[in-house]
């Protein structure tokens, strides 16, 4: 290890290069329950600074994590085995825009919402909008291949990201797809969005820039029971509309939401629907009564359409805070991720709370139900004795309900180490395999990221939970 | 055919290719055909998913899919694994996305005869690597499909094309989210879609006449162009016709593909090395259409 840091600090100066204790200890985690521990840690600037690191790190055979803002929830940033740490959050300058590609190059450190910011004068934005938008990043959206309320009808990362310029595991840099539509070709770019930072190291990459929509109108729908709001939801899709966003909330995220923002979020209610409806004026206007018609006929207790763009506004920053305000209930928090087919979603909510009831613990829902994608969150309080396992257990209950329903096990947080093995639940050994075939013709070596994703038998590096009260 | 079937008849030592209709250049001559089954399985309509074998008639597909007020994001004509293997859109990419978006699902059969399941039967899934992309386009060079899921839209309330002469770069900026906007360096034509006010309201601010649809598309060669790049076009106007905001132009003569880079080649042929070792599957085709001459 050393050798390999006077070989970076040549690289990249000394004050870019950082092997300290408490670098050390904060570099070996991400945002996930989930504790590693990395040999160095360093914060390239550019391309080239970024294929030196690699370089080093092969030449000394030293596996390599790239890693954004550490706002993961599955571990997929988790160094283990003394992995060297390839920070891009020095990286994080919008480089250029198109408005005729509607097309913007960013590095992969860019905020998610600073790049949305930068170019909202040109009426655009990257649909993309993952809770943690402050703070995530372009990069780790690639990586994750991430999703967010908005995604229901504009797609996930995947259908933004037109060109990647990597370094690939063996130090060669290229462009992966590209601005033009159709490049000649395996879509290889399409193959790297999601990989987890397995198949190599993104330095730039060329986003789709969306304009925004002309109308928009968002409606709060309220319910006296989760069925009727989940029951609303499977009927709106079933009626041939895709909304911009359909969200759901139960009743103790509602209340802890309402408390912590002040939205005007109803505090009796068992459940609530946003649903965001965009596009041209009449088109909007006519989706917007058809799903007030279908939300009173499933039993809405009340509709309110959002009269002006503060009070959008506020209903949206009181969904995307609903786990800032969870800290109000319990000291510590799991979250969940799984996708279930739309008509499954009453089945599947009823299990949740009824794996929670047996467990003993407080679950609470709020999660993109257009979707389907569920994101059960168990909150609780760590110095309680026992509760960890508890947690556990009603946390891998909740993936095999979601699977026995006809689901996936992540939609949006990848599957890093939380859920490399559950893998064997929805792929065959021969799926697998080819997934690793993918994975070898990248990265024969196996030095980016290993450990991840793929489930390896016994070996599973020196991964280790973190000790009680140590979780975020 | 059913999918055991089907892997049953790719399994073999020979060389061996897949065959739908013919639409996109038929079979690999000298290696065995084999066909993929061709049932719509299953129609999810509040799921918008659908569930059907990969020798599908698209067309026969998107028939099943209007019973039920939806449709695919795939161009007509020819199978639905053919369309994903070639990996081209149709003339509504604009609006719809390209066809890599579309597929959920892909069980195909490897080179050994094993059946694979690729991606997820949700709308939404990051379980694994993304091996429905590596797909979709790859000419079946990597395996065949067999089955596949599909996400499926909803069809619009109301279609209407309009053409004229108009600076389709200003229309594609101006309107919001059209199907389609097709320029020969002449004439532009517009699809739009949606509900009927709307689409009277855009059509108004083309400016444009109403028509029965698009032009015929030139078939001897597609080029793949970034959107800006569509302004100043090396083909003589009315020779051509560009899919402007998209970057497709389709011309009479055949169009070189830019060549790859020397570590994009090299991903390829480990690639092909590594799921179809002894290469067997679709002989002599590669995805890198500039490494081939001929097809």
């Amino acid at each position: 290890m050393e050798a390999l840091l006077r070989e970076l600090r040549e690289a990249l100066g000394p004050d870019r290069v950082r092997a300290g204790h408490v670098e050390l200890g904060l570099y070996g985690r991400d945002a996930s329950n989930i504790a590693g521990r990395a040999g160095a840690v360093c914060l390239p600037t550019c391309t080239e600074e970024v294929q030196a690191c690699v370089r080093a790190a092969r030449r000394h055979g030293v596996p390599f994590v790239a890693r954004g803002s550490g706002t993961g929830l599955a571990g997929g940033a988790v160094p283990l085995d003394g992995a060297l740490v390839i920070a891009t959050t020095k990286m994080d300058r919008l480089l250029s825009v198109d408005v005729d590609d509607r097309v913007a190059w960013v590095q992969p450190g860019m905020l998610n919402l600073d790049l949305s910011r930068q170019v909202a004068h040109l009426g655009l934005h990257f649909a993309p909008d993952p809770s943690s938008q402050q703070s995530c990043s372009i990069g780790g959206n690639v990586a994750n291949n991430s999703g967010g309320p908005h995604c229901l009808a504009y797609g996930v990362t995947s259908a933004h990201v037109l060109a990647v310029e990597v370094v690939l595991p063996d130090g060669e840099v290229t462009v992966l797809g590209g601005i033009d539509p159709e490049p000649d070709g395996l879509d290889l770019r399409g193959a790297f969005v999601g990989s987890e930072g397995m198949l190599g190291i993104a330095t730039k990459v060329a986003v789709r820039l969306t304009p925004n929509p002309p109308a928009v109108q968002t409606v709060l729908l309220d319910f006296a029971d989760v069925d009727a709001g989940a029951a609303t939801v499977s009927a709106i899709i079933a009626a041939g509309m895709v909304p911009a966003a359909i969200e759901m909330m139960d009743a103790l995220i509602t209340r802890a939401v309402e408390e912590f923002v002040h939205a005007g979020f109803p505090i009796d209610a068992a459940a609530v629907l946003i649903v965001e409806v965009d596009g041209l004026p009449d088109g909007v206007a006519a989706q917007t009564e058809r799903v007030r018609q279908i939300g009173l006929a499933h039993g809405a207790r009340s509709v309110r359409i959002a009269t002006d763009p503060a009070e959008r506004a506020a209903i949206w920053k009181g969904r995307k805070s609903a786990f800032g305000a969870i800290a109000r209930i319990k000291p510590n928090y799991y979250l969940h991720d799984t996708v279930v087919p739309r008509s499954a979603l009453v089945a599947v909510l009823r299990e949740v709370y009824e794996i929670a009831r047996r467990h003993d613990l407080i679950v609470m829902n709020v999660f993109h139900a257009g979707d389907g994608n569920l994101h059960p969150l168990l909150v609780f309080d760590a110095r309680e004795p026992g509760v960890l396992e508890r947690v556990h257990a009603a946390g891998e209950e909740i993936v095999r309900v979601s699977v026995a329903a006809g689901g996936v096990l992540s939609g949006e947080h990848g599957i890093g180490l939380e859920k490399r093995d559950y893998m064997p639940l929805v792929f065959s050994p021969d799926d697998l395999d080819h997934q690793r075939r993918l994975r070898d013709a990248f990265d024969p070596d196996h030095l980016a990221n290993p450990h991840k994703v793929l489930p390896e038998g016994s070996r599973c590096g020196d991964l280790q939970h973190v000790p009680a009260g140590a979780w975020i | 055919m059913d999918l055991t079937a089907f892997a049953e008849a790719v399994r073999g030592d020979d060389a061996v290719t897949v065959t739908g209709l013919g639409t996109r250049g038929g079979p690999v001559p000298g290696a065995r055909d084999v066909v993929a089954p061709a049932a719509i399985e299953e129609v999810a309509p509040a799921e918008m998913t659908v569930r059907c074998g990969a020798g599908t008639p698209v067309d026969e597909l998107q028939a099943a899919l209007a019973d039920v007020g939806q449709m695919v994001a795939l161009p007509s004509g020819g199978t639905v694994g053919g369309a994903l293997a070639v990996g081209r859109s149709g003339v509504g990419r604009l609006g719809h996305g390209p066809v890599r978006d579309t597929l959920l699902q892909l069980r195909y059969v490897a080179t050994d005869g094993a059946v694979v399941t690729a991606g997820g039967p949700t709308v939404k899934n990051v379980t694994g690597f993304d091996l429905c992309r590596l797909f979709v386009g790859s000419l079946g060079t990597l395996g065949f499909a067999g089955e596949v899921i599909l996400r499926t839209r909803p069809l619009p309330a109301c279609t209407r094309w309009v053409a004229g002469p108009a600076d389709p770069f200003a229309l594609v900026r101006r309107l919001h989210r059209p199907t389609a906007v097709l320029w020969d360096g002449v004439t532009t034509w517009v699809c739009l879609e949606g509900h009927p006010a709307d689409v009277e309201a855009e059509a108004a601010v083309t400016g444009l006449s109403e028509v029965d649809g698009p032009p015929p598309l030139p078939t001897g060669g597609r080029a793949s162009r970034p959107p800006s790049s569509l302004r100043s076009l090396p083909w003589t106007p009315g020779t051509f016709v560009a899919q402007v905001g998209v970057g497709v132009v389709h011309t009479h003569e055949p169009v070189e593909p830019e060549a790859p880079s020397a570590e994009v080649v090299e991903l390829h042929r480990r690639l092909k090395a590594s799921f179809d070792p002894a290469g067997r599957l679709n002989p002599g085709i590669s995805p890198l259409r500039s490494a081939l001459s001929s097809r």
